[in-house]
């Protein structure tokens, strides 16, 4: 199966190594994956700011860039909410480009689980001890409350249950920046009911610098991994696995 | 209340560094009161009840001039007497001149947020009437001379311990009173002023327009002592909180309830159906319902903004909401507090007195999924997000950078050099579009960019 990643300006400069996890995870699953290197920013910071010009602008720059995939895997649920909610609201009149690239987006686990039907991915991860932060866009506008979990188990991973697991980060984009103090204290609820675990798994990136950023200010050094790369790992540690079929 | 919503950010950075118990005590008890709601949601079809609640509500809110009249003419029928106020001003003159014409020295109240909203106490006070507040919450706050922190459980941000110290001085309990012994003070205090005040006022949650009825929800017993009692009961009602028909009642007094607290219903539902109908008879000789528009057709016209009025008043928002957590209801600065005041303050004072609360939100979207009656607040900050922008209410460097983006990531070329340039600088293409990366340290440390792009080991090919 033909796939277009479209990488997102946050995993192309701050989890390149995520994003790669992501192309050998699709193409181990037996995609063929294309990258469009036109691709920027999907305009969610001008969205969530209220500057509709702006992001119009960088949605129809990025129907453009995709226009010829026909599956278009995006490793954020944030950003894959972006293109699949809010590019259809932005569509000026008689402009069908912003629909048509919604509809056929996916978020990178969500592919997996509903359009590759996988979530047996090998044992790969036995032994680890895994919570989950539920990004809040897979969460609340993609509906994905139990993908992750299912692909992580899939792969071996022990579930360590995590009691604001499926609260805000705090992170919000334009949010941490403007009411730092409000959004540092959520990102502290996060932390401080945070149980002992090997690995915080998220799959968005934004998510993991917001609390990341503010463990290392806090001086703890927490493993949040990104899913693509906790699911690579999984599957790459098989030795010698077998063919999949897909 | 006075409104200082436009320092929000400093005084929610104030009350999160300075003073802790308030994080605590409110994170402590709005999940507390979220953990009931779902529980209740979870034992009923919770969307399809939502979905109704909102047809109705949203049925109301358009044929509101229909439902006002009818609801008039019901009350009168019943005996009420019904005043219309165009403003907070002449909804406390009207409450003025009842007290005044009747010579009222003592007033009881049960909790109500629009008496907030049109300042109605120190008026009150002003003119020399002694005014006791009979919700334990609000009683609490009456003492500590401090406005509602939360729609439902006003004194949330307070301790037991604080509530303690306060009663011990005030009210001479033990210093380690538990908190029966702390209610039963109070109840000694407020049941005196029951039986000798000539006036009770209270809010309503609902009017229900085909019967004239005023209903109010309540777990103390306080609202039906407020309501029956004093000789006068006024009851001041904003004029979106009709409902149609006394069966639609039914159904919001239980999922209004569920919402709030988790109860399947509240333990006191007053009824309120005129005055007393014979000498001798229980209840008030006079009901008296102001209705109260005070910005509410304004917000009624906004294209967007009157999903608003379909709110209740449940907090199920405010218990949800991550970051009103943190700080509890005063760093908002006004009445209506977490994600509905931040999508209802711009309507009913206008955009430019709310700033910033439209940006307030980290957009989580867990009050959306809380609300009873599916008001959109994710879409309607967004919605007043765009409205400031276009009158420019945002600072110009937000909008510059966003500008600088916009045209960045719609170059290639461009966004592929900056990229390079910046992440050899230790910074990245989009930390650099945006000037921000000092308000990010301070309170956080600063992020680490990959040390060669994801385009960079695609074109190098990945193995
Ligand atoms: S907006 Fe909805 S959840 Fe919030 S107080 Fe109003 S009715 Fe309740």
């Amino acid at each position: 199966m033909k796939v277009t990643l479209f990488v997102t300006c946050l995993a192309d400069h701050y989890f390149a190594q995520a994003a790669a996890d992501s192309v050998r995870l699709l193409r181990r699953l037996g995609c063929e994956v294309h990258f469009p290197e036109a691709q920027s920013c999907c305009g969610q910071p001008a969205w969530n700011a209220g500057r509709n010009r702006e992001a119009r602008r960088m949605a129809e720059h990025t129907a453009r860039v995709l226009a010829d995939a026909e599956a278009v895997v995006v490793p954020s649920g944030s950003c894959a909410a972006m293109l699949k909610k809010s590019y259809p609201k932005l569509a000026v009149a008689g402009d069908g480009s912003l629909a048509e690239l919604a509809a056929h987006t996916w978020e990178l686990g969500e592919f997996i689980v509903h359009r590759l039907g996988v979530t047996e991915l090998g044992n790969g991860l036995a032994g680890r001890r895994v919570a989950i932060h539920q990004g809040c866009h897979a969460l609340r506008e993609l509906r994905l409350e139990t993908e992750p979990e299912l692909l992580l188990r899939g792969a071996g991973a022990e579930i360590v249950p995590w009691e604001a697991q499926d609260e805000c980060c705090g992170f919000g984009g334009l949010f941490a920046v403007k009411m730092g103090a409000v959004s540092a204290a959520m990102a502290d609820r996060k932390l401080d009911t945070l149980p002992a675990v090997d690995w915080v798994v998220s799959g968005d990136g934004g998510c993991i610098l917001q609390l990341d950023g503010r463990a290392r200010m806090r001086r703890a050094r927490i493993p949040f991994v990104h899913l693509a790369t906790a699911l690579w790992e999984g599957v790459s540690s098989l030795a010698a696995s077998p063919e999949r079929e897909n | 209340m006075r409104i200082e919503i436009g320092d929000y950010g400093a005084r929610a950075r104030q009350v999160i560094r300075e003073d802790p118990q308030v994080r605590e005590a409110v994170t402590g008890a709005t999940l507390a009161f979220d953990a009931k709601r779902r529980r209740s949601y979870d034992e009923i079809d919770s969307d399809a009840w939502r979905r109704w609640a909102e047809a109705v509500k949203s049925h109301a809110l358009t044929h509101l001039d229909r439902y006002l009249a009818e609801a008039e003419a019901r009350l009168i029928e019943n005996g009420a007497v019904v005043h219309w106020a165009a403003d907070a001003g002449e909804a406390r003159q009207i409450v003025m001149e009842l007290a005044a014409e009747n010579g009222v020295r003592r007033v009881v109240k049960g909790k109500s947020m629009v008496t907030e909203e049109i300042d109605l106490n120190p008026a009150l006070e002003g003119a020399g009437i002694e005014i006791f507040e009979t919700d334990l919450g609000e009683y609490i706050l009456q003492l500590l001379d401090e406005p509602p922190s939360h729609i439902l459980g006003p004194a949330i941000h307070r301790t037991l311990e604080q509530v303690r110290e306060l009663f011990a001085e005030r009210l001479e309990t033990p210093p380690d009173g538990n908190p029966d012994t702390l209610a039963r003070a109070a109840r000694k205090v407020l049941r005196d002023a029951f039986l000798s005040a000539e006036m009770g006022i209270t809010g309503g949650n609902f009017l229900v327009a085909e019967t004239g009825t005023v209903a109010l929800i309540e777990n103390e017993g306080n609202i039906r002592l407020t309501t029956s009692l004093p000789r006068i009961h006024v009851a001041i009602v904003g004029i979106e909180k009709l409902l149609p028909r006394m069966s639609d009642l039914a159904g919001f007094l239980q999922l209004t309830s569920r919402a709030a607290t988790g109860q399947p219903i509240g333990c006191f539902v007053s009824l309120i159906q005129g005055p007393a109908a014979r000498p001798g008879d229980d209840g008030p000789k006079e009901v008296h319902v102001v209705l109260v528009d005070n910005g509410r057709t304004d917000v009624l016209a906004h294209e967007h903004a009157w999903e608003a009025l379909r709110c209740v008043r449940c907090g199920a928002c405010l218990n949800v909401c991550p970051v009103y957590r943190q700080t509890g209801g005063h760093a908002y600065g006004w009445v209506y507090s977490g994600p509905i005041g931040s999508v209802l303050d711009p309507g009913l004072l206008g955009l430019r007195e709310a700033m910033p609360l439209p940006f307030a939100s980290s957009l989580c979207g867990a009050c959306f999924d809380a609300c009873p009656v599916r008001i959109p607040i994710p879409e309607l900050l967004l919605e007043w997000r765009r409205e400031a922008q276009e009158e420019g209410l945002t600072p110009w460097r937000e909008r510059a950078a966003l500008t600088t983006l916009a045209q960045m990531a719609t170059r290639p070329g461009l966004y592929r050099l900056a990229g390079r340039i910046g992440s050899r600088l230790g910074g990245s293409a989009l930390g650099r579009a945006l000037p921000m990366l000092g308000d990010w340290a301070r309170e956080r440390a600063l992020p680490k960019p990959s040390e060669r792009s994801f385009r960079e080991l695609w074109r190098e090919g990945i193995e």
